[in-house]
Order: structure tokens, then C-alpha cells, then sequence
């Protein structure tokens, strides 16, 4: 009995943990990041890496979690470590077999199947590069005018004042410009990608 | 392009639920009979998520990386610690933040100790008495010591003074009292009497650093106006004086001018005259809006032609740049009072000014040089 408490408690605070990370919450970020760095970091030294490696390793393993519980999904089926060490080690692993290196040897805990997870992830990733390729591609002010649009979600009056167009007409035809230009970088990439 | 720059606008309020409820019936007709637009509409929903999601995680790294930072340093994670400008960075971030926390500190404690006396005070207990008792010796102490380092740090001021200048033959230590302005390039400058009030000795110094020994010939504390006369043997008379005194005192919103020493180095101001009176009404002075600090007394207040209309004498605490001037009458008056004396018959006020047309920097430039910060011990 005590012991089925203990696991409703630390249940609960995992599930805490976990919408804290959804809502992008310093206090919980920094709490996941704290109880899961070392042992990432020791899989991936005791396996040819750096702790450069290990930092991004782990980083990438948060931002799956992350995406996860952005979803919507706050239910793991196992402990954030567990989830966590089993995406860093598919990820080492991965990352192991590109420089042709196969056996990954660790004992450091428990691991489950990611196999969906991994798949996701990889899918957003690739993405997240092109729409970073396009966004690069893409110079100033045009980048700086769509970001103050569509992410800081700046009304066009507000946007003609601090980029200096005369009228927020003026901006919005500029912003039109740009849309399409960066749609264009991003889609061609998309067609590359799926050739 | 306007077309589409409209569809394209319709499409993102279509998406974001900004439309109307008609607007979104008859939009999603638009969108069935339409596949053009109806593709528009799914690329576009794409596209805004993809951005999105990228923007989320751009976000999301950078907290990954500050956070992996700061549990490094802090030795809560095992990672090897910054080096180099990488750290350099990291501390300048954090000691920013510490300096401001140390400052408040300061802050604080100050306002303890003021708190617990206060706090203290009313007490009955005699501890608390006994406490006070202590608390205002130490404080007492402290002020002593206080004392004790300024005593020692004007010794030293005035030694490194009399390294600098040998030509003063005492050891007088001077603290800035405020500015004053030559009337006569003979040596005779006007200030404000409560600058020089109480002073055993003066002296004043001009731009190139030198002080001059002055001693006080005319002095009315009511009318707030001095005139001094430079003593040392120092001073070269300078070649006539560029501006003019005026003796009336200008309109309203005219716009004016002064120089003065409110810190080592002389500073310009500008502002105008807001209102033809004193501070309880009086017609002795007149309410000017410039920014003025403590030195400024006894700064000329000029016109736009380069004639003084006033003495910056006062500083109205309540109103955000608020000053007054004596009026320049006065300084024919006192000159007339102090004429009296036969030995200062040979002043002469300079009446015309030489600086009308001239742009300002010209005419701060002129001016500057008979412009004197006064010293007093």
C-alpha cells in the first residue's frame, strides 16, 4: 500500500512535470533538464562522444518530449527518464551508425520502444531545418516583417510604424512580397525532399 | 497582385477566426465551388503551422541552452564548465544582475538603519534604550570617521591643488560653490550672494583650470547678487567682454541661453522664459524652463543676441525645469550701490554686445572664457 502511494505521488508530479514543460515553464525545463542530463551524458562519453555530443543529444531527446506533450499528450507510458534515455540512446545510435560504429554498449537503465517517437521527430525535424533554410534565405527586412506578423502577431498599423512604410498599406503589400518569396523557398525544398 | 493580396487576407482571417459569422458562410461556399482557393486555404493553414511549430522550437532551444549554461555553472549538472569569451559573456550577464541586486542592498540597508531607529524609538524596554544608545554611538562613531576621511581627502585635494599651482600662496581648501561671469574684463565678475555667503576666501577658476584668487567687494543677501573682484596676481585681464547687460529682461517664451558649472567642466543650457515673475510673484526675478543643477548659480542667462538678461539664481523644486533669474536691472543697481565708494568708480558694464547674428556655437565659444566657476572655502 505504501508503496502504490508513492507511485500515485510521484505520478502526479511527473504529470505536473510534463504540463509544465508544455507550457514552457522555466521551473520545470530546468527541473527535467537536471535529473536527466548526467545519465545522457554518460551514455554518450562511455560511447565515443564528447559532452558536446551529450549536450546535443539530450537536447534533441527534450525537444521530442517536447513535442510530445505539446500534442497534447501528458500520459507517457513510462517515466520522463525512461523516455528520455530511450530517445537519447536511438538518437546516439543513430548518430553512431552515420560514422559506421554499431555497438552501443550502456547498461545504464531501462529502455522502451520510441519507435513512433523517433519517426515523428524525424519528420518535424527535417521541417524545422527547411524552414530555417528558407527563413535565411530569405534577408532582411523581409524576414524581420513576416516574424513581426505571424509569430510576434503584430497588427500591420504597429508594423508600418516601427519598419517605416508610410501606411500600413504599404506594409502590407510589402508583407504579401515577402509571404510569397518565403512560401516559395520553403515549398521547392518540400518537392526536393519528397523526389 | 491587389487581388490576391485581398484573398490572401481573406484566407488568413478565414483561418485565425477572425470573419464575421455571413462572412465565414459565405466564404466556405466560396471554398467549395472554388478549388483554387480551397487549396490556398489548406496550403496556407500548413505553412502558418509550419512556421509556427519553428518559431515554438527556436524558442524552446534557446531555453535548453541558457538552462544548460546555467545548471553547468552552477555544478547541478555534470557538464564541463564555460571557457573563454563563452564565459566572459556569461558572467558579465550574471554579475549585471548581482550589481543590481548589491545596489538595492545598499539601498536597503540605509533604509534599515533608519527603520530601526525609528523602530526602536518608541520602545519602553531599556534594552531597547541601551540598544539605541549603542546604535546612535556607532552612528556618531561612524559620522566622526566620516569626517575624519573628507578633512583628510581636502588636505589632499588641496596638496595635489598646490602641485598644479603654485601661485597660491595658502593652503585654503576650496569647494565649488557655483559660477560667476565677468562684467568688466578688469577683473570684476557678478554671482550669487548666497554663493560666496560665509566664505573666508574665494576664488575662481576659468576654463583652463587655474584658480584665481577673488575676494568679495559687494554683496546684498535680499536681491541674492555679489560682485567680486579678482586679486591674483595670475589673472591677465582678457580683451573685451562679448556680451552686453541688458537692462530689461525680455518676453515672454523668448527663448535664452546659459553656461555654467554645475560639474568641473563647464555646461550649456537652453530653455525660455516662462513667466515675467518670481517665485511668490515678485518682479525681482523671472521663471525660466532649463535644466539647471546646484553649480548653476550665479550662470549668466542670455537672449539669442547674446545679452545677459538674468542671474540663474533658484531652483523651483516642485516644477520639472523650473528656474528663476535675477533680473540684469539689478546688476546696474548694485554696481550703482557699490559705486558709492569712490575706488570703483573705473567699472564699466559692457553695453554692447558683439555676438547678434552669430550662430550659438559661436557665441557659447566667445563666452565661455569669461565664465568662472567660483570656489569657496
Amino acid at each position: 500500500l505504501v508503496l502504490k502511494r508513492d507511485q500515485l505521488k510521484s505520478d502526479t508530479s511527473e504529470r505536473l512535470l510534463l504540463q509544465g514543460l508544455a507550457r514552457n515553464d522555466k521551473k520545470a525545463i530546468e527541473t527535467i533538464y537536471k535529473e536527466n542530463y548526467n545519465l545522457v551524458q554518460a551514455i554518450v562519453i562511455n560511447n565515443s562522444g564528447t559532452s558536446e555530443d551529450a549536450k546535443d543529444i539530450f537536447q534533441e531527446a527534450m525537444i521530442v518530449l517536447y513535442e510530445k506533450v505539446q500534442s497534447g499528450t501528458f500520459e507517457l507510458n513510462c517515466q520522463i527518464k525512461t523516455f528520455v534515455y530511450s530517445v537519447s540512446r536511438r538518437l546516439w545510435l543513430k548518430r553512431l551508425m552515420q560514422q559506421n560504429r554499431f555497438n552501443l554498449s550502456d547498461g545504464h537503465g531501462e529502455s522502451v520502444s520510441v519507435d513512433e517517437e523517433m519517426e515523428e521527430h524525424e519528420k518535424r525535424n527535417t521541417e524545422f531545418i527547411m524552414m530555417e533554410k528558407a527563413m535565411n534565405g530569405l534577408g532582411e527586412p523581409c524576414k524581420s516583417l513576416l516574424e513581426a506578423f505571424y509569430l510576434q502577431k503584430k497588427s500591420m498599423q504597429e508594423i508600418s510604424v516601427s519598419f517605416g512604410y508610410t501606411n500600413s498599406e504599404n506594409a502590407k503589400n510589402q508583407k504579401y512580397k515577402c509571404l510569397m518569396r518565403l512560401k516559395k523557398l520553403f515549398f521547392s525544398q518540400y518537392k526536393n525532399e519528397s523526389l | 497582385v491587389i487581388e490576391d493580396i485581398k484573398i490572401l487576407e481573406a484566407v488568413e482571417r478565414y483561418i485565425s477566426g477572425q470573419m464575421s459569422p455571413d462572412e465565414r458562410v459565405y466564404f466556405e461556399q466560396l471554398r467549395k465551388s472554388n478549388p483554387e482557393i480551397d487549396q490556398m486555404v489548406v496550403e496556407h493553414t500548413f505553412f502558418l503551422q509550419q512556421m509556427n511549430r519553428f518559431d515554438d522550437v527556436k524558442k524552446f532551444k534557446s531555453v535548453l541552452n541558457d538552462t544548460h549554461i546555467h545548471l553547468g555553472e552552477k555544478g547541478l549538472i555534470k557538464a564541463p564548465r564555460l571557457k573563454g569569451k563563452a564565459r566572459v559573456i556569461y558572467l558579465y550577464n550574471r554579475y549585471k544582475r548581482v550589481s543590481a541586486i548589491a545596489a538595492s542592498i545598499a539601498g536597503i540597508t540605509a533604509l534599515t538603519i533608519s527603520a530601526l531607529v525609528w523602530s526602536l524609538s518608541p520602545g519602553k524596554l531599556a534594552n531597547n534604550q541601551r540598544d539605541i544608545d549603542n546604535l546612535s554611538r556607532d552612528i556618531r562613531n561612524i559620522n566622526q570617521k566620516v569626517t575624519q576621511v573628507q578633512k583628510q581627502n581636502q588636505v589632499l585635494n588641496q596638496k595635489l591643488d598646490n602641485v598644479k599651482d603654485q601661485g597660491l600662496p595658502d593652503n585654503i581648501p576650496y569647494i565649488t560653490g557655483g559660477t560667476g561671469f565677468l562684467i568688466d574684463s578688469k577683473g570684476y565678475l557678478v554671482t550669487n550672494a548666497h554663493v560666496v555667503k560665509g566664505a573666508q576666501h574665494v576664488a575662481v577658476q576659468s576654463g583652463n583650470g587655474k584658480d584665481l584668487r577673488a575676494k568679495v567687494i559687494y554683496s546684498d543677501i535680499d536681491r541674492d547678487i555679489a560682485i567680486l573682484k579678482i586679486i591674483d596676481k595670475n589673472y591677465k585681464p582678457l580683451s573685451s567682454i562679448p556680451y552686453s547687460i541688458k537692462r530689461n529682461s525680455g518676453d515672454l517664451a523668448e527663448s535664452i541661453f546659459t553656461l555654467g558649472y554645475p560639474r568641473n567642466d563647464i555646461v550649456y543650457g537652453n530653455g525660455y522664459i516662462a513667466s515675467k515673475t518670481g517665485p511668490d510673484g515678485d518682479t525681482l526675478s523671472c521663471q525660466i524652463t532649463i535644466a539647471a543643477n546646484k553649480g548653476n548659480s550665479g550662470s549668466p542667462v542670455l537672449n539669442k543676441n547674446g545679452e545677459v538678461i538674468g542671474i540663474l539664481s533658484k531652483k523651483e523644486n516642485t516644477i520639472e525645469g523650473a528656474a528663476f533669474a535675477l533680473r540684469s536691472k539689478y546688476i546696474f543697481e548694485a554696481l550703482n550701490e557699490l559705486q558709492k565708494d569712490s575706488s570703483y568708480r573705473n567699472i564699466k558694464l559692457p553695453v554692447s554686445s558683439s555676438l547678434k547674428g552669430k550662430d550659438r556655437t559661436q557665441q557659447v565659444n566667445a563666452i565661455s572664457n569669461y565664465v568662472f566657476m567660483v570656489k569657496v572655502d
